[in-house]
């Protein structure tokens, strides 16, 4: 594939911006309908509780008031909220859009009211009376897999709704050759996605025309028109999901949910646009929380480091129903077991249990982050149990250039790789041994500093097709209009990652035309063509391989369409910076010439149809696997237990970079929630099953602050699963950033015997460590 | 309730409830939706817009209490299609991503420089700290407003 480098690999400011800037986007909420009525929920106080009886007379009365519903109401009307990833042998149960006879966590949606302003709905919501019969609530997950639980789900007789095992080689034979085993209990918390855009839906019902609009914060507005088309019996050509502009996923916006249903069926009841924006505590309760595992690793190792197998026996919190995705994340997990290590022997043996919690799902990294943080952090174990020094462990354990693609033990054949480069190339920036000079006489001065080292690899981009519940290919449009301006519909939806610029950079290097002149279309079930959607960094490695393939089947229409112009054969023609060259006489033609004439159709080629437009669908032949080295120097204050991050350092590795800017600012906002998750994020449930971190009052969200200033740096080691060379990387910091900064705490506290802290890792934790 | 107040150098007049929130007056009155709501505990600064040149955060003001007042949102930012220098340092510096704190976070920025026109780092991260980024990692913010604040040096020693 040739691309003229004007802007791929530049740093192009993104065309997102000027609208963006000026408070001139919009998103779900800043689309105004006339007429528009709005929906207040009201939701379970309880965590786990029978309905007994629902009072909805004084709320259907109150001014402005225009309907309330119940389950009662939507019984059997409306399908229930899907999952697609749940196995034929899993327990689930069934979970509808307001609840029927009880409820299972806080937050969820009971009844609905439908008014003329927002402040008339919530007043009204406030007059609904439910009587409930609270019952015992299931919060802990290794006790909700004991046999003597309170069961959540009667109809299945246990909370354990999969067993699920993984992993190839002779395990035994691994831990019975070992010198040594080591193991590790660990606790991934809970943590809330938080997107800054809370969720929010507007539909819009046309009778005569039986037309259902659907505006959705989502990240995936063609699968989101699949499923809901199914559960409101909405033929699915009659049903236009909108993905505006949308205020960050994270995975969160990864799924479908009760709300976006039960506004459409509302919508076609009453004939008149309804529209819900989520508030922030509906978002913290009712919005799926990411991570959420507990569990023991297990290493088997020989005296001079050699792994011979790794061994994770985990229990997965699913919360109280399955939302899309749940139980397939732990098998993300179970995939990546091998890190960026030769493990001849894995074994992962997962339970999934029902908590009274809302469900977990896919948040940035998903699945990911876990596996990366029990492996980087069983190294350092291994390497303190061997004395040796866990870089120089890791090393000895990866897998040598020449090896790749190399298949894994967890079932996974990583496309190309060289850990061993982008390691040297952090040591080096670093200074490695000089930082462990300083460290040495930081703690001979009774000082607590810490390096971490974490050398990750992760999924991106995940195909093929088999491996995803929906499909895993992407799909773009590219048209060159009469004019010559370029338009491209990309079946991704990206909602902050930047791909309208990305894209754009593609095409406008491949057409030879500028940057400006290429408008990026996404996100609109009616004027985009299918497609899967942005989560699980594939926009670019899938997405934008669609569009560069598109591209140049313009280039070559065109050129047929040029020859036969210039009146010459193709062969001797090229297509230089948008123009076509090489004919007799000096005569050329450019690509908006080409365009013109291809629309007009006076001067064509008898077997060539008109238009210069061209659909690829892209399903790539595996995944793609960015890796890279995090090294965090931290310091914990002895008075306080007060983290500080005196350094920090990613080296990434996520193939070709078609844009330097994104890619950092992809990194930096990886990190940070990667961070964060080490520092301070965490979901805290009380025995009751209230959220206690249920507003940014309570919840750790990073502030400007508290976080230092991230240096980056690269290798690059492109990827042959695609022509653009592109691995992904929206996920990478997170993935990189829990274990190196853990690490680093870690290592800190090591001279008073520490071994091991749970996350997160606040100062009082750390204090009580201390004294 | 009858208010009478100024925004972006225009006169607005409304009859509003008491209970109504100014940021629900300037979004859903006025149809000025590039003032965002992240949160209803004043603590994301989405909605952040200068009341009388102080940044506030209009979740937490009634409109009753704007009575009077002048007020800048992000769409009055920019001057005769020209962008504000702290506009031009979000864009230069990939200072946003998905761009739903950015109208807030600018104007945050914007009172600060007013206050402080040569913040240092430690200065900018701790006068943004009411308003939160879920995507940035806030980095390239504080580049953003580093660079505006250069900019800004460099129109006012111009005016001079």
């Amino acid at each position: 594939m040739s691309f003229l480098a004007k802007y791929i690999g530049q740093k192009v400011k993104r065309t997102e911006d000027p609208r963006l800037i000026q408070g001139l986007g919009h998103y779900v909420d800043d689309i105004r309908l006339a007429d528009t009525l709005h929906v207040a929920f009201v939701r379970s106080p309880h965590a786990h509780a029978r309905i007994l009886s629902t009072k909805t007379e004084a709320a259907k009365n109150a001014p402005g008031v225009v309907a309330v519903y119940t389950g009662a109401d939507i019984a059997g009307k409306i399908g229930l909220v899907p999952c697609a990833a749940a196995a034929p042998d899993m327990k689930k149960p069934d979970y509808p859009v307001l609840a029927i006879g009880k409820v299972a966590f806080v937050g969820q949606t009971v009844a609905a009211v439908v008014a003329t302003d927002k402040y008339k709905a919530r007043d009204a919501a406030e007059l609904i009376e439910v009587d409930y019969e609270p019952l015992e609530v299931v919060t802990d997950i290794e006790a909700a897999a004991r046999p003597d639980s309170p069961v959540i789900h009667e109809e299945l007789g246990t909370n354990v709704g999969w067993l699920y095992q993984a992993g190839s080689g002779d395990i035994d034979a691994a831990f019975a050759q070992a010198d040594k085993v080591v193991s590790l209990r660990l606790v991934h918390q809970r943590l809330i996605p938080t997107a800054m855009e809370p969720r929010g839906v507007l539909a819009q019902y046309f009778p005569g025309e039986q037309q259902l609009n659907v505006w959705s914060s989502t990240q995936i507005p063609h699968l989101l028109r699949t499923t809901l088309a199914a559960m409101l019996g909405v033929p699915e050509n009659r049903l236009r999901v909108i993905a505006p502009e949308v205020g960050g996923g994270f995975g969160s916006k990864l799924n479908v949910y009760a709300e976006e249903a039960l506004l459409g069926w509302i919508a076609m009841q009453l004939g008149k646009p309804v529209k819900w924006i989520e508030s922030r505590r509906e978002n913290m309760l009712a919005t799926i929380h990411g991570r959420g595992q507990t569990g023991t690793v297990e290493v088997a190792v020989k005296n001079d480091g050699t792994l011979l197998g790794l061994r994770y026996n985990v229990i997965y919190d699913l919360g109280a129903y399955l939302q899309l995705l749940t139980p397939a994340i732990p098998t993300l997990t179970g995939l990546m077991l091998s890190g960026c290590y030769k493990i001849p022997a894995i074994q992962l043996n997962c339970t999934q249990v029902y908590t009274n919690k809302v469900a977990t799902d896919a948040y940035r990294g998903a699945g990911r982050p876990e596996a990366t943080y029990l492996i980087e952090r069983v190294m350092d174990r291994v390497a303190a149990e061997l004395g040796m020094d866990p870089v120089e462990l890791r090393r000895r354990n990866f897998p040598k250039p020449e090896e790749f693609p190399f298949a894994t033990a967890a079932g996974l054949v990583y496309d190309s790789g060289d850990y061993e480069k982008a390691l040297n190339k952090a040591l080096e920036v670093v200074d490695y041994k000089k930082l462990r000079e300083e460290q040495a006489k930081a703690r001979a001065e009774g000082r607590l500093v810490g390096i971490g080292v974490s050398t990750y690899v992760e999924i991106c981009a995940v195909g093929p097709s088999v491996m995803l519940p929906s499909g895993g290919w992407d799909s773009a449009t590219v048209r060159v209009e009469p004019s010559g301006k370029a338009t491209v519909l990309t079946g991704v939806s990206p909602h902050g990652q930047g791909e309208e610029t990305a894209f754009a950079q593609i095409v406008g290097d491949m057409l030879g035309i500028d940057l400006n002149d290429v408008l990026v279309v996404h996100g609109d079930t009616d004027r985009v063509q299918y497609g899967i959607g942005t989560f699980g960094s594939r926009g670019l490695a899938i997405g934008g391989t669609a569009v560069a393939v598109a591209t140049e089947r313009i280039v070559a229409k065109a050129k047929k369409l040029a020859a036969h112009i210039l009146q010459t054969d193709e062969e001797s023609l090229t297509f230089e910076n948008g123009r076509f060259v090489g004919a007799p006489n000096d005569r050329t033609m450019t690509i908006q010439e080409v365009a013109f004439h291809a629309h007009q159709a006076h001067n064509i080629p008898p077997d060539f149809e008109p238009g210069l437009v061209a659909t690829y669908f892209f399903e790539p032949k595996n995944c793609t696997f960015p890796f890279g080295t995090h090294i965090c120097v931290a310091e914990v204050d002895k008075e306080t237990g007060d983290v500080k991050i005196l350094r920090y350092l990613a080296v990434d590795d996520c193939g070709r970079q078609i844009n330097p800017l994104l890619v950092a600012g992809q990194v930096h906002g990886g990190i940070a929630q990667g961070m964060a998750q080490a520092l301070f994020e965490e979901a805290v449930y009380d025995e009751n099953g209230q959220l206690l971190t249920g507003e940014l009052m309570d919840y750790a969200f990073p502030k400007a602050y508290q976080l230092p200033r991230f240096e980056l740096d690269h290798t690059e080691t492109p990827t042959p699963v695609n022509p653009l060379g592109a691995k992904g990387v929206g996920e990478a910091g997170t993935i990189g950033a829990t274990p190196a900064v853990a690490n680093a705490v870690i290592d800190a506290l090591a001279p008073l015997g520490v071994k091991h802290v749970d996350l997160p890792l606040r100062p009082e934790k750390l204090w009580r460590l201390i004294n | 309730m009858k208010i009478r107040l100024t925004i972006n150098g225009r006169n607005y007049e409304g009859d509003v409830e008491p209970r109504l929130l100014l940021v629900h007056f300037i979004r859903d009155v006025l149809g000025l939706t590039g003032t965002h709501i992240g949160c209803e505990t004043s603590i994301c600064g989405a909605c952040t817009v200068l009341l009388n040149g102080s940044a506030v955060k209009s979740c937490a003001v009634l409109a009753v209490q704007a009575d009077g007042a002048e007020i800048t949102t992000i769409e009055g930012l920019a001057q005769n299609g020209e962008l504000h220098a702290v506009q031009e340092g979000f864009w230069e510096k990939h200072g946003l991503q998905c761009g739903y704190c950015t109208p807030g976070m600018i104007i945050s920025s914007c009172a600060l420089l007013k206050d402080n026109p040569s913040p240092t780092e430690s200065d900018i991260r701790h006068g943004l700290e009411g308003n939160l980024c879920r995507c940035t990692g806030y980095q390239h913010i504080v580049d953003a407003v580093q660079y505006a604040a250069e900019k800004l040096k460099a129109q006012g020693a111009k005016a001079d």
